[in-house]
């Protein structure tokens, strides 16, 4: 059962990597910056299959400050990205 | 195995599918405003059925309600991404494609 779980891990970081041509071929930063969410969910979904196929229960609180770092990165690019005065006339206020 | 035991794995396997449907959509969508579609559904669905999986697995009911919540805050946080990522791709001028999409005359191919 465990070796179910790790290979299912392994497979999920696969995706990772097939999605890291994203990165490379994304022509905009949007793009890139979708791909490091995706990288956050695909990640959390990781650690959770490791904390049952290592028999760690500490990794669902990794898991749990994975979710929220991968929030607060997005909000992060999106607000120096693109700074307010650049959003139209009703973000500049 | 226990019937618990086949449900996991099915929920498990069924949420693998869900991944890989979104880093394939990820690859093949034409733009930002599609591409946003891929993660923050696919991929969410699928964390969702693979924390379905553990949570039957899992060894006691808080184990399993942090499993729940860690869900949760991934869902929250990718609705509020998308929400974020959309409106400002949209607001900042970037096209979405309209009409019969072609790989050939896709604009943000390179």
């Amino acid at each position: 059962m465990d070796d179910f779980y790790m290979g299912i891990a392994v497979f999920l970081l696969l995706n990772i990597l097939l999605g890291l041509v994203r990165i490379l071929r994304g022509p905009t930063a949007q793009d890139r910056m979708l791909m490091a969410q995706l990288f956050g969910t695909t990640g959390v979904a990781i650690i959770m299959l490791l904390a049952e196929a290592l028999d760690l229960p500490v990794l669902r609180d990794v898991a749990l400050l994975f979710a929220l770092l991968g929030a607060l990165a997005t909000v992060a690019f999106v607000k120096r990205y693109w700074p307010a005065k650049m959003l139209g006339k009703e973000a500049g206020k | 195995m226990t019937i618990a035991t086949w449900l996991s794995v099915a929920l498990v396997l069924a949420g693998a599918f869900f991944f890989f449907a979104g880093t394939m959509g990820m690859l093949r969508f034409p733009d930002v405003y599609t591409r946003l579609h891929a993660v923050t559904k696919a991929d969410n669905l699928g964390l969702g059925l693979i924390v379905a999986g553990l949570m039957l697995q899992a060894e006691s009911w808080p184990a399993m309600l942090k499993l729940a919540l860690i869900w949760l805050l991934a869902l929250l946080a990718s609705a509020t991404a998308c929400y974020l990522v959309g409106n400002s791709s949209l607001r900042s001028g970037l096209p979405p494609v309209q009409g019969r999409y072609s790989v050939r005359r896709n604009p943000c191919r390179q």
